[in-house]
């Protein structure tokens, strides 16, 4: 089973720490959500635990095998990643930039055949963006780039899938959209670990939720067991009410 | 057939036909027949010799060179993201330039024939370096533009530092030859001093064309997709460098083709970085075959160098795609 560990990871910026023995792990078949306030070290933790970044210690595996010694290629294999800034430098169309999601494989973008195809067009076809395959990538609305650099990562058809925000800047409605595909991934046995900022979001979707605050991991597991008034109130610094999975936030303290 | 591939198709018979069509040019006329003769090795002793010592080498160099920059302007274009970026424009020319007027002051190409191309080639790797390095630090086009804009400039001050201490005449006028970028003259043998080079900086982008589409997306989901980023930058410069360095070793500065013929490439390639470079090397080297018959048949007094005419079309050309650009980003 691929499974990522992420053990004690320290990240240094000059003398400053950015993480501090951040850990978690990931499993196929688990929806895990990322918490935290702004500058908490989210996208830090996840950088590192691709072996995207440098760390001062810890130690990251994947399927075994420690995530720095693995070449590119194969890593990209095993765990997709969707990061936070998704710049497009040139017009691309849909379907090629979808395609791209199959470059660990070999795939080149115009160029696309067999078991690459059918992946492109599975993805396609999920994230329910068939129609716009042959749309130039700068004529679409927020709600529908979202969903086609979600397509580009589901079509890597990696085990274990990292993202972003990928919610980020959508309307409620696209945001339901996005978290309802990412459920379909987990659903057809894909691991998922998601930076959120929406906290009912995350408890709706989440299998296993985990808090990070001033580079730290400071709480994790069920939405129940994690989700309170207090907690948000520490972590956030919000007043919140919390019933089971259901939460409202009330204003800040 | 894929549409790329009936560009690349048309694109090559274009440059052969261009190639040809130059042979037909120059002080002695000949007709047809007796070019085609030539070419196949079978005219007389006196049209071989003017097909094969002179106007064929010299419209071979004007193509080979242009092919070089094109590949390079598509290669550092995708690179960098941003279709502003060219040899000309971020200085790695002049810094060729440059490399190869010193080997000329100090009298190094009498040593050895491999000094000029040598020379041009560490000049135009040097600038791509510190360009790439810059890259790496700042994500912001016009810094980019700007680093390229003082590497020129730097290049130019060291060139006339040289023309001022130039022992005599005719080395001032050898460097301000090399300045200006003409094709004329060209011999087989100086094309095989810079050959070898230029096709091995080619191989190297092409081999590493791949990662460029990936870069599309950025360089955090690239490496995400897992291009190994610092070996991708270290290929292209490199590629660049050798490609640049080795086309002005036998050209001089030719600026603008590198940023004209991709961009005209790119849409017929679906914005693709990778499938755009071998369209952009036929579609360069065609250009400067075809602005060298310009520059031969105008009935200038002396002839216009090949670099002057590039410059003249090309400037205006850079200064559009910048003005569409700013439309849509920044």
């Amino acid at each position: 089973m691929t499974e990522l560990c992420a053990s004690n990871m320290s990240v240094m910026a000059g003398d400053t720490p950015l993480i501090e023995n951040v850990s978690f792990d990931l499993k196929p078949g688990e929806l895990v959500a990322l918490l935290g306030p702004n500058g908490a070290g989210k996208s830090t933790a996840l950088r590192a635990a691709l072996g995207l970044q440098k760390m001062s210690s810890g130690k990251t595996t994947l399927a075994g095998d420690p995530t720095q010694t693995l070449s590119p290629l194969a890593r990209a294999r095993r765990i997709a990643y969707l990061p936070q800034a998704r710049p497009l430098a040139w017009p691309n169309r849909v379907k090629d930039i979808v395609a791209l999601g199959r470059f660990s494989h070999g795939a080149a973008m115009g160029d696309l055949k067999g078991g690459d195809k059918l992946a492109v067009d599975t993805a396609l076809t999920a994230c329910g963006i068939t129609h716009l395959s042959g749309r130039q990538a700068d004529t679409l609305s927020g709600g529908e780039l979202a969903r086609v650099h979600l397509a580009r990562a589901i079509a890597a058809k990696a085990p274990l899938l990292i993202a972003d925000e990928p919610v980020a800047s959508l309307d409620p409605r696209h945001q339901f959209r996005v978290m309802d595909l990412i459920k379909g991934y987990v659903k057809g046995g894909g691991g998922v670990l998601v930076v959120l900022h929406d906290v009912s979001l995350a408890a709706k979707y989440a299998d296993r939720i985990i808090f990070m605050k001033e580079g730290r991991v400071v709480l994790g597991g069920s939405p129940e067991e994690t989700l309170s008034a207090k907690s948000l109130a520490d972590i956030y610094g919000v007043k919140a009410r919390v019933d089971g999975r259901s939460v409202t936030i009330d204003g800040a303290l | 057939m894929t549409s790329e591939r009936w560009l690349n198709v048309a694109l090559l018979a274009a440059s052969i036909a261009a190639l040809i069509g130059a042979c037909f040019l120059g002080s002695t006329s000949m007709g047809p027949e007796r070019v085609i003769a030539a070419i196949l090795g079978q005219g007389s002793t006196g049209d071989s010799l003017v097909i094969w010592q002179i106007r064929l080498p010299r419209a071979i160099a004007a193509f080979i060179v242009g092919g070089a920059l094109g590949v390079s302007g598509a290669a550092l274009q995708g690179l960098l993201r941003n279709p502003l970026a060219e040899p000309g424009v971020l200085g790695v020319s002049s810094a060729a330039v440059l490399g190869a007027t010193i080997s000329l002051y100090y009298g190094l190409t009498a040593l050895s024939p491999w000094a000029l191309p040598i020379a041009a080639i560490i000049g135009a790797l040097i600038a791509t370096a510190i360009i790439a390095l810059a890259a790496i630090r700042t994500q912001s086009v016009v810094t980019l533009i700007l680093i390229g804009v003082g590497l020129s400039s730097f290049a130019g001050a060291a060139m006339s530092l040289l023309m001022n201490f130039a022992p005599n005449p005719f080395s001032l006028s050898d460097m301000i030859n090399w300045m200006l970028g003409s094709v004329s003259n060209r011999s087989f043998s100086e094309i095989g001093f810079a050959a070898p080079f230029m096709a091995a900086g080619l191989t190297i982008l092409f081999a590493w064309r791949r990662g460029l589409s990936a870069l599309t997306l950025g360089e955090e989901s690239a490496s995400g997709l897992g291009v190994n980023l610092k070996h991708q930058r270290i290929a292209i410069v490199l590629g660049a460098g050798l490609a640049t360095g080795a086309a002005v070793s036998l050209a001089g500065a030719i600026g603008f083709v590198g940023i004209v013929a991709p961009h005209m490439v790119r849409p017929l390639v679906r914005h693709d970085p990778a499938r755009s470079l071998l369209p952009s090397l036929l579609l360069a080297g065609l250009f400067l075959v075809l602005a060298d018959i310009g520059v031969r048949l105008l009935p200038t007094q002396s002839e216009l160098k090949l670099g002057v005419v590039a410059a003249i079309f090309g400037a205006p050309a850079f200064i559009w795609i910048a003005m569409q650009r700013g439309r849509r980003h920044d």
